[in-house]
């Protein structure tokens, strides 16, 4: 059996008294678009910042694409990405000049080509040489996907994709994220709290709690096992239900 | 996908960052005029006032560029430290650390861009300076000649470990310590001994100003300058405390980097 592409590990990140992340495991298989689910705070951005290594761990392991991401994480990094609202580009260079750099650094050749086939691929020509400071919400997404898709990562990790977006863009994020992975064979993690996202994209859910994952399963498991009418339901219900408080893991 | 992302080092990640350093530089025309901006106006006033001593002192008299040079010396030091730091602050400004670092770019070719670019940051500073020194007061800070060389050297690692140093703090205490990079060189001016010789300090102070790589290269300006002969003995000691103060900065950027990865400052870091 080929090993999972991401494998986490009894993953634990303590900062101080507090426990972001509690103990969690998980795999993804190659090929497989899967969330990790939860609301503010419930460590999936922790957990997506360790499997790109800008985290140490307190405890824990984390491979991905068969290498220790703590040990080895510049073996993995020419061949994954990530996209997040949170993390910025240089508002005063252009687009071109921010992918340019950021192709640079991925060691790619033909610089010019990639970034005009994905300019023309995510519809961003028309304001390449615009400063990335000027763009709209829904701009700077698709120049982000573009920065996160200039190395044709196998595994793209994406927090909160369509954050922000206008439901029309939102649904555009989320066509192109689906032709991408039919098309490479890539492996998806989304972290997200948009439900209707995950249940259109993800064929794994991780449902995640103050730092645990609380349930996991398909949206249509995961929909069936609660009996409630969307994943938004059963989100709810296991953030509004005591029995899911976790235990805290000291 | 064609990518050669995988060396330990790769000159052309070092150049990817250099470029973004040149892109925002060419961004902003205002920061590039700051650049020449001081430098220029120093040499001006201690210009002048260089001119009138000169006319009213004898100590001055014998060596006219004693100060302008020292101006101008003291301004390499503060602009590499300060060059670096900018270029630093940059990543901070526009919080971009976290896309940065999930690139293969190591921590350790990020400092060289840093490095180049505050090479590039003070040559654009003082270059325009010192040439416009020799039409106004007909003073030529590279009649120095060699030794030139050696002070600028000098200078800019003692610059780039104090930037460095201070880049760790802001990694470990945010933006908060910001001001830094603007003040602490200020701090050691008094004991740098820039335009008096470190004999005028009081005793308890002297053996401070004899620990910094700076006062042996403003000491060894003045012999220079007075008595034409480039004291090596304060050279290698400028460079032997030069690579102690280098090795502090080094491992201070390091150490809280490192401490960066735990915290998870570098996704969160910025404005």
């Amino acid at each position: 059996m080929p090993e999972p592409v991401i494998a986490v590990d009894n993953l634990v990140k303590r900062y101080g008294e507090t426990v972001a992340v509690g103990g969690i495991s998980f795999a993804v298989e190659r090929g497989q678009t899967a969330a990790l689910l939860g609301g503010n705070g419930a460590g999936k951005t922790t957990t997506l910042s360790i499997l790109l290594g800008l985290l140490l761990p307190s405890e824990g392991s984390v491979r991905v694409l068969g290498e220790d991401v703590l040990r080895h994480r510049y073996r993995v990094l020419p061949r994954i990405n990530f996209s997040s609202p949170y993390v910025d580009l240089p508002h005063r260079l252009t687009v071109r000049q921010n992918l340019s750099v950021y192709a640079r650094l991925y060691g790619l050749s033909r610089r010019r080509e990639r970034i005009e086939r994905l300019a023309d691929d995510l519809q961003i020509t028309p304001f390449l040489d615009r400063p990335a400071g000027k763009l709209s919400s829904g701009q700077k997404t698709r120049v982000a996907l573009a920065k996160a898709l200039l190395n044709e990562p196998e595994v793209l990790l994406l927090d909160e994709p369509t954050a922000s977006l206008d439901p029309d863009t939102g649904d555009w994020v989320r066509s192109y994220l689906e032709d991408y992975r039919a098309r490479t064979g890539a492996t998806l993690l989304l972290a997200s709290h948009n439900m209707g996202e995950v249940e259109r994209l993800c064929s794994q859910v991780m449902m995640m709690k103050a730092g645990l994952i609380v349930d996991r399963g398909s949206p249509h498991e995961l929909v069936g096992r609660y009996g409630r009418a969307n994943l938004e339901e059963v989100f709810l219900h296991i953030a509004r239900t005591p029995e899911f408080e976790p235990e805290p893991v000291l | 996908m064609n990518r050669s992302a995988g060396t330990a080092f790769s000159l052309g990640r070092v150049w990817a960052m250099l470029l973004r350093y040149l892109y925002i530089l060419k961004s902003s025309w205002p920061r590039t005029l700051e650049l020449l901006y001081w430098p220029t106006l120093q040499v001006m006033i201690w210009g002048f006032m260089s001119q009138f001593f000169s006319q009213n002192s004898s100590y001055v008299a014998r060596a006219f560029g004693v100060l302008l040079g020292a101006v101008m010396l003291w301004d390499v030091m503060f602009r590499s430290q300060l060059g670096l730091s900018i270029s630093f602050l940059e990543e901070m400004w526009s919080r971009n650390l976290g896309h940065l670092f999930a690139t293969p770019l190591r921590a350790y070719e990020w400092v060289i861009s840093l490095l180049a670019m505050s090479v590039i940051r003070v040559m654009i500073g003082i270059v325009p300076a010192a040439l416009l020194a020799i039409p106004l007061y007909h003073y030529s800070i590279f009649a120095m000649g060699l030794p030139l060389l050696a002070f600028l050297a000098v200078l800019m690692a003692m610059g780039w470990a104090l930037g460095l140093a201070i880049c760790g703090l802001i990694l470990r205490h945010g933006m908060g310590a910001e001001s830094l990079a603007w003040t602490v060189i200020f701090a050691l001016s008094p004991v740098s001994c820039v335009y008096y010789p470190a004999s005028i300090l009081p005793h308890w102070l002297q053996p401070v100003a004899w620990s910094l790589p700076q006062t042996y290269v403003f000491e060894g300006m003045r012999i220079l300058l007075f008595e034409h002969v480039f004291r090596t003995d304060y050279f290698f000691a400028a460079v032997g405390l030069d690579i102690v103060f280098m090795a502090l900065g080094i491992a201070i950027f390091f150490v809280f980097f490192r401490n960066a990865r735990h915290r998870g400052a570098l996704m969160q870091m910025g404005e």
